[in-house]
């Protein structure tokens, strides 16, 4: 006969099925996908903005770069018989990176060349994620710069408003007639001139740059110590003899500066680790930028200066390696 | 002493989950039918046993005294018959000695050490001899003895009582300051008496207003400061909680005594009370059983020897298999495989950790994200030393100052690629200090 049951046993764990670990035993909720799909939200307001300013041509392109670094990556983990990685974000942020740093009038077969570049020479060979000493969006656009000047430097003319236009129409960029300004100010503010897709809209930029800082995506150093130096280096050379070069507020907002100094400078694996390096870092950055706008012969010195800096970050991070808590001996004491 | 806590750099915020167990008050555990006392519960060499088997011992006699200086002796949490002298499972999930006390039922009193009522003018050496004499160690979780504490070879100017209760979950010593802040506050006035020093001062961080409200009742009395501490992890790290309350930087690898203080945790204080006021060793502590697995997480008054289940059962058992048992919080407690781990002197929380909190992740390539570096209340580089120890190179490790690590596991808690960076400074400080050890021996 069965038995009564009477109140329910106490159940305790099963000790076979307790993990042993180390500690901590919690964690934050954060993970690589996390960031990265959050540094692809603040890319958004400048994805729109050059979607407005240039047409679907600009969607074309991005979504071309986009795609193929992924498929770029999944390749070569297939054949490297790695571990698929495309859904870390990384490599999404790459080809995004890449079409900001390309004109809307890009030939398909351009793009994707960008993306082996960018994706193989600028992060696998060098082990993928987290070992690439340059930012690979960087590697492929100086790359392809060498390898097409003159594809690379010619510009479509902005059709605010109208999606439909796909033809490139070549104008001047804002920064190639030295001295001379070609835009307005309230239109290099909103994105109204040529350019690279990422470059024109300052708001846009701005909008996403500071949705990195405040969410601490990114070193609000890098930004500041980057910007800080170019407008005091230009304002210095303008303010000496304006024939020279454009002003200060000129120089932030036309070019690829903005771009370079919240998205492009501030990648976490190319850039130094502390606060301490990353003011280095970026005042470095805008040094290179300003010597190489205003005297250099290139009249973009924005990628070119952070790769350089890319180089100096094992460096900077070696040297700026601070004094452990309690390293001084007994502080006197304050009255 | 500056007046506004400091902030020490760094730490975390994680979910305190502390409102699980926060407003239970404290029960006595019922007095179970035998208890396996595990013999090694301080820092420091083992006590040495003076008990046989078959021995009668009433509660509070000695199972085994203290076998050196940096020891304590151990006391029997209650009367009975010493069944046997085995191995049991030990916090560190290593077998380890133990008493098994099968109680008579009678719960009584041996001869315990006399009452020092007249504290405020006794002999300090006396007080501290008393300290030794009831086996108190820090019961933060450190388990180091409290009279060595108690012994600086440098000058002090500042007695601290932590207690911050910076871990998540954990409330056993928030109850204990609210419940028993008059135990508090007088341990602290013996333990400054024993140091020479003219009050103290308890650090409490500031999301346990009411247990502040309560010490403040009776802190002026006998001159003792409550000072509320900004609430951070990890707030209750010894060097941490010094910086917060003096502005000094404890030396690395020095020793608070070092900053000129002396550190000792709030129910360490109350136990020096017991030991001092009512003549009673350290038999029993207050523990926090919790986690979201338990049916009736709480706190509880618990005898050394008592079996993880039996606190387990107390708390109702389990709604759902948690991921893992842990004695400690979940940023620096250890992780069980076994019910039969006992209660000891520095069990401050009986945890559960379910599943789907449980952090269980592949490690993936650091991205040099520099969250670590940020959160390090050390101020040294965790990933860059991670590195240095995933291709083995310890010398480089211990030059970007590994051994200054607390281990407090703030940066593996921040990660977003899960890396184990805990780990590797655990492994990179062993690797190192026995390097040291052959070089002395050289
Ligand atoms: S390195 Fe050590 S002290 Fe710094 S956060 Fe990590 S565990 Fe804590
Ligand atoms: S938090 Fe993790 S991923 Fe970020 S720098 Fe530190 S170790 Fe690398």
């Amino acid at each position: 006969m069965a038995e009564e049951t009477t109140t329910p046993a106490i159940q305790l764990p099963d000790a076979t099925k307790l993990v042993v670990s180390n500690s901590p035993h919690i964690r934050g909720n954060e993970t690589i996908s996390k960031v990265m799909v959050q540094v692809l939200l603040a890319l958004l307001p400048a994805a729109i903005a050059a979607v407005w300013f240039f047409g679907l041509a600009a969607l074309k392109v991005m979504v071309l770069c986009t795609v193929g670094c992924i498929a770029v990556e999944e390749i070569w983990n297939k054949c490297t018989k790695r571990a698929t990685t495309w859904k870390d974000g990384s490599a999404a942020i790459t080809g995004l990176l890449l079409a900001m740093n390309l004109s809307s009038g890009t030939p398909w077969w351009i793009c994707i060349l960008g993306c082996l570049l960018a994706i193989i020479l600028g992060k696998q060979l060098f082990g993928g994620l987290g070992f690439n000493p340059f930012n690979p969006a960087l590697v492929a656009r100086v790359a392809l710069l060498i390898g097409f000047p003159s594809l690379m430097t010619s510009w479509v003319a902005p059709t605010p408003g109208n999606l439909t236009v796909c033809d490139a129409m070549t104008g001047a960029t804002p920064l190639g007639a030295q001295g001379e300004a070609v835009a307005s100010l309230a239109d290099l503010f909103s994105g109204n001139v040529g350019g690279c897709l990422g470059e024109t809209s300052a708001l846009a930029l701005l909008l996403g740059g500071a949705f990195l800082i405040v969410r601490k995506l990114i070193k609000w150093q890098v930004p500041a110590a980057f910007i800080g130096t170019v407008v005091v280096i230009s304002g210095l050379v303008h303010a000496i003899n304006p024939e020279i070069t454009q002003t200060p507020i000129y120089h932030v907002l036309a070019g690829g500066l903005l771009i370079g100094a919240f998205f492009m400078a501030t990648d976490m694996v190319t850039s130094p680790m502390t606060a301490k390096g990353a003011l280095i870092f970026g005042c470095g950055c805008g040094l290179i930028t300003s010597v190489i706008r205003i005297w250099g012969g290139y009249p973009e010195g924005v990628s070119f200066s952070i790769l350089f800096m890319n180089a100096l970050t094992p460096l900077i991070d070696r040297y700026t390696i601070g004094k452990p808590f309690g390293y001084i001996r007994v502080k006197k004491e304050a009255a | 002493m500056s007046d506004k806590p400091r902030k020490f750099k760094g730490g975390v915020h994680p979910n305190d989950s502390k409102a699980l167990s926060a407003a239970k008050a404290v029960q006595d555990a019922p007095l179970l039918d035998s208890y396996n006392v595990i013999v090694h519960q301080n820092i420091g060499a083992p006590p040495e046993v003076i008990v046989k088997k078959g021995d009668t011992v009433k509660k509070g006699d000695l199972l085994a005294k203290a076998s050196g200086f940096v020891s304590v002796p151990l006391h029997a949490p209650t009367s009975g018959t010493v069944s046997a002298l085995e191995k049991c499972p030990g916090p560190t999930c290593i077998s380890v000695p133990s008493i098994t006390i099968t109680a008579d039922g009678e719960d009584a009193w041996g001869d315990c050490m006399e009452p020092i009522s007249d504290w405020q003018n006794a002999d300090p050496a006396a007080l501290k001899q008393r300290v030794a004499d009831a086996g108190i160690v820090g019961m933060g979780g450190a388990g180091f003895p409290s009279h060595v504490k108690l012994s600086p070879n440098k000058p002090i100017d500042t007695l601290i009582l932590n207690g911050a209760e910076c871990e998540p979950y954990l409330t056993a010593d928030h109850r204990l300051m609210l419940e028993e802040a008059e135990k508090v506050v007088l341990g602290a006035a013996i333990l400054a008496r024993i140091l020479g020093l003219n009050g103290a001062t308890i650090g409490v961080e500031n999301n346990k207003p009411d247990a502040i409200e309560e010490l403040n009742k009776i802190a002026g009395k006998y001159n003792v400061k409550v000072q509320g501490l900004r609430v951070n992890y990890p707030q209750g790290a010894e060097k941490q909680l010094i910086y917060a309350l003096t502005g000094r930087e404890v030396p690395i690898g020095g020793l608070p005594m070092d900053a000129g203080c002396v550190v000792q945790n709030v129910a360490s204080a109350a136990a020096v009370t017991d030991a001092v006021i009512n003549g009673r060793p350290l038999i029993e502590r207050i523990t926090t059983v919790t986690g979201e697995p338990l049916v009736n997480p709480g706190n509880w008054r618990f005898r050394l020897g008592t079996p993880i289940s039996k606190a387990l059962e107390l708390a109702g058992g389990i709604k759902t298999q948690p991921a893992k048992l842990l004695l400690g919080g979940p940023m620096m407690g250890f992780a069980q495989n076994s019910l039969d781990v006992t209660v000891m002197k520095n069990t401050s929380g009986i945890l559960l950790i379910p599943v789907e909190t449980a952090s269980q992740y592949t490690s993936e390539p650091c991205i040099r994200c520099g969250r670590c570096v940020e959160v390090c209340p050390m101020d040294i580089l965790p990933a860059t030393i991670s590195q240095a120890v995933e291709n083995e190179r310890f010398d480089w490790s211990a030059q970007l100052n590994v051994m200054a690590c607390i281990e407090c596991g703030s940066c593996s808690y921040v990660c977003p690629s899960h890396r184990p960076l805990n780990q590797h400074f655990k492994r990179a400080k062993a690797e190192i200090a026995a390097a040291r050890r052959k070089e002395q021996k050289k």
